[in-house]
């Protein structure tokens, strides 16, 4: 019997219809756990750098996590893996939600889809019935509305719905999966579900999931539960309201914007704003949320409530989380928060990344308004700020017109239009838009994040510390409870947070290269772990103290699976399955050159220090200077096939 | 006499449908304690409906034979709700285990469950679906009352009935005699 885990996977052939229900490999978990770890190894072994994103042969992997469905609080996250149709790199992004939990409980881990259906389909799973169904009466339809569709064709109300809209049927680079209560919107994963022409999966189930050591699994759930009442009782004090909590950024909740609205730049990623916040505007947003938000809710089996629901006249009802809150109202440069709202309504239902779409509507505008976009390209372009945003969104998801060169993001959409339109793209990193943030000094962490972060969105790799120094007077009492930190490295990360602000310990030049080399490893592995297990980095690797860490996760490993694994343990398999996500991009292509923030990411920079914390970085990590893992490397972490694949590629020269 | 009554209240207001508490009722229910987990043997459901902001959590609470004539449309929140969404056919938010619906039956045998307050040895300080609801939707009361004697059915007499329902006393009663002739056989 297997604990934690189903031990089976589907294998679906979407050219052939061929339907398998294949027996996993136990020895798969010991060194990947599940989730993104063992997709990695899946997709490194059946993907080779070859294949294009929309080859048939491109592999979309539908997965749970290691701890999905066991008593794990805020275990319940889907992990999806391809090759992005954006960057042609290793595509993975997760969402939360309940399709998880349903799909173990099914009997399956993951869902691997590959080939390509003739029309429109959607999978129907429920227990071992599972079936490939015609959906070319739901093409067109809503991300919402296709999975209500289904609950009701199959007369089967707790189904749960993992569904594509416009955007993602007609394969817009920046569209997103989603599931009523979580999106996985990064490196247009949902344009590989339209190209399968998989409009949906639905899966409903009824069996068991087991647990190893009962008793002490529970009791470490209990534990976590505790904490979790804890720290929502007691807010870090000395950080915006913002990161005080734990759970995604609580913008559903709390109506203090200032931290956002401040620190990150308006329109295409341009300037900030500073100043806009003020009483009056925060008495108008404030109100405007509360009367279009109807309830808080969570995700399964979570207690935080990080989302709400959105009901504003005249638009379909939606669910909200985070900062996703803002993304348009700032991009349009617009004031009032129902814009946001509204344009949300629409986004969320036609399916695209809330980080992404909205910068890239406000790049389409500079360049119309720089004379590079004519009326001859965008016939009937209205005047107003709001209406444009509109245009645009119902362009890009048609892929009409002028929206069929913007639906494949800023990178390619400039060099198409030509014109010097290159030259405002601007915000991208590996081809992909960020988060528009424009500062003044240079942070180092946060440099070497941006430049080599694989997930390709900071907010997926960063976490655990603040993000500014903290003020002298808490700084001691920070640390006072700071169990979190990895073993071996307590006197020094406390050491840190107590110096950080003192007389010459500030950025750029502090801290030294060798500590910025190890917060980055540290935030970076606890995301890594989360991701394979499923757990939602909102009560993990996102904040700061939070209720999961890297001494109670090897407890919940352990108790949930039977396998033995200790603290050491789990943070050479995070290294692995970190290591191997590199070794698919760089196979894939990726080079040091691509690992760098847009230039004008803060006005002072410092190249050769750049270059020196980059150096340090890969040494630190195990890579050579062009930031491939070395040999020794590869084989210290039983990566010795990639070592192999390397020389056959010429990648490295065999020693 | 004198009766220790044990309620679990339950606040519409508060529940926000994250199925913690079927998450737990599950795994306390399971042979071993929380050796396993699966919400469809849970004693409470949570009827939800995101988009129409309903979220429901039903105790299962009695078995019957026969299905009642129901009701298709009721309130919730102020707001009439069909039962169709919830996948209720045409009954409200009701705790029996019948004939119409697959609700609070094990999913293997199809035998009714029902909640038992989680009376176990040692004793919970509350059941377990409380304590896991953090939210408070579901809130735990003790309370003395005067109460009449009654029989009360365990889980065996219950799942007996139902038994009995389906396949008729006698099929019952010759499989029960041949079962225990055959464990008898065994022991020998």
């Amino acid at each position: 019997m297997r604990y934690a885990e189903t031990g089976y996977n589907l294998e679906v052939d979407l050219s052939t219809g061929n339907i398998e229900r294949v027996a996993t490999d136990p020895s798969m978990t010991e060194q990947y756990l599940g989730g993104l770890g063992t997709n990695a190894r899946i997709m490194w072994d059946r993907v080779p750098p070859e294949t294009d994103a929309f080859s048939p042969d491109n592999l979309l992997i539908f997965s749970s996590g290691l701890l999905c469905s066991t008593p794990a609080p805020s275990a319940n996250r889907t992990i999806i893996t391809s090759i992005s149709p954006q960057n042609s790199l290793f595509g993975f992004s997760m969402m939360g939600g309940y399709w998880s939990p349903e799909l173990k409980h099914a009997g399956y881990d993951k869902i691997i889809v590959r080939g390509k259906a003739p029309d429109w389909v959607y999978l129907w799973i429920e227990n071992d019935k599972v079936e490939i169904r015609d959906a070319k009466h739901l093409q067109g339809k809503s991300t919402y509305d296709t999975a209500e569709a289904i609950r009701v064709e199959m007369n089967e109300p707790r189904a749960q719905v993992i569904s594509i809209g416009l955007a993602g049927e007609n394969k817009v680079f920046f569209s997103s999966i989603e599931t009523h209560r979580g999106s996985a919107s990064r490196l247009g994963l949902a344009a590989i579900m339209g190209d399968k022409k998989l409009k949906a999966v639905a899966v409903h189930g009824t069996k068991d999931i087991n647990i190893a050591k009962p008793a002490e699994f529970i009791e470490e759930c209990n534990k976590v539960l505790e904490y979790i009442q804890y720290r929502l009782n007691n807010p870090i004090p000395g950080v915006p309201p913002i990161l005080a909590y734990i759970g995604s950024p609580q913008e559903m909740a709390l109506h203090d914007e200032e931290w956002h609205l401040d620190s990150f730049a308006w329109g295409h990623a341009r300037a900030r704003r500073k100043g806009f916040w003020n009483k009056e505007v925060e008495k108008q947003w404030s109100d405007a949320m509360e009367s279009y938000k109807k309830r808080l809710i969570s995700c399964y089996n979570c207690p935080i409530r990080c989302a709400g629901i959105v009901e504003v006249p005249g638009y379909p009802t939606y669910i909200l989380k985070c900062f996703t809150k803002l993304t348009y109202v700032m991009a349009a440069e617009v004031d009032d928060l129902d814009f946001g709202f509204q344009m949300l309504s629409k986004a969320q239902h036609y399916g695209v990344d809330g980080f992404t779409a909205p910068q890239v509507m406000a790049f389409a505008i500079e360049l119309y308004e720089n004379g590079i976009l004519t009326d001859s390209d965008m016939p009937g372009f209205p005047k107003d700020k709001k209406e444009r945003f509109h245009w645009l969104l119902e362009k890009i998801v048609r892929r009409e017109g002028i929206g069929d060169v913007l639906a494949d993001g800023v990178y390619w959409a400039a060099r198409k239009i030509g014109k010097g339109a290159e030259a405002f793209d601007h915000n991208t990193i590996k081809k992909h838009e960020q988060v528009p943030i424009k500062l003044g000094m240079l942070n180092p962490i946060y440099y070497i994040m941006w430049s080599t972060g694989e997930k390709i969105n900071i907010t997926q790799i960063e976490g655990q510390i603040p993000q500014m120094p903290m003020e002298k007077h808490i700084r001691e009492e920070f640390v006072k409870d700071w169990i979190q930190i990895p073993t071996g490295k307590e006197e020094r990360f406390k050491q840190f947070i107590l110096e950080w602000g003192e007389e010459g310990k500030n950025f750029p030049f502090w801290p030294p290269p060798d500590l910025v080399a190890e917060l980055v490893e540290w935030q970076e592995t606890m995301h890594y772990i989360d991701d394979s297990l499923g757990i939602c980095s909102g009560v993990s690797s996102f904040p700061i103290k939070p209720p999961y860490h890297i001494h109670n996760l090897p407890l919940f490993i352990s108790y949930g699976t039977g396998l033995n694994i200790d603290e050491s343990e789990l943070w050479k398999i995070s290294q692995r399955i970190r290591n191997l996500v590199r070794a698919h991009n760089v196979r894939r292509g990726m080079r040091r050159e691509d690992e760098k923030p847009p230039e004008d990411h803060w006005k002072k920079r410092f190249p050769d220090y750049e270059q020196k914390l980059m150096d340090e970085y890969y040494k630190y990590r195990g890579w050579d200077l062009r930031g491939i893992p070395t040999k020794e490397t590869l084989e210290k972490l039983d990566l010795d096939f990639v070592y192999e694949d390397f020389v056959k590629r010429g990648i490295h020269k065999e020693e | 006499m004198k009766r220790k009554v044990k309620i679990i209240k339950i606040d519409l207001n508060k529940c926000m449908g994250c199925r913690a508490c079927e998450v737990a009722c599950a795994a306390f229910h399971s042979n071993p304690k929380y050796s396993n987990v699966n919400p469809a043997r849970s004693r409470i459901q949570v009827f939800r409906n995101e988009l129409k902001n309903v979220f429901v959590p039903v105790k299962g609470s009695f078995y019957t034979s026969a299905e009642c004539a129901g009701r298709p449309v009721y309130m919730v929140d102020e707001k009439l709700q069909s039962g169709y969404e919830y996948g209720l056919s045409v009954c409200s938010f009701c705790g029996a285990t019948c004939p119409s619906r697959d609700l609070f039956k094990e999913p293997d045998s199809g035998l009714p469950i029902k909640c038992d307050m989680c009376e176990s040895d040692p004793p919970l300080d509350e059941p377990m679906c409380v304590k896991w609801c953090l939210v408070d939707a579901l809130t735990y009361e003790e309370r003395e009352e005067e109460a009449e004697e009654e029989v009360k059915l365990d889980e065996l007499d219950t799942g007996l009935e139902s038994l009995i329902d389906t396949y008729g006393r006698d099929k019952v009663v010759d499989a029960v005699a041949r079962l225990s002739q055959k464990t008898e056989t065994q022991s020998k």
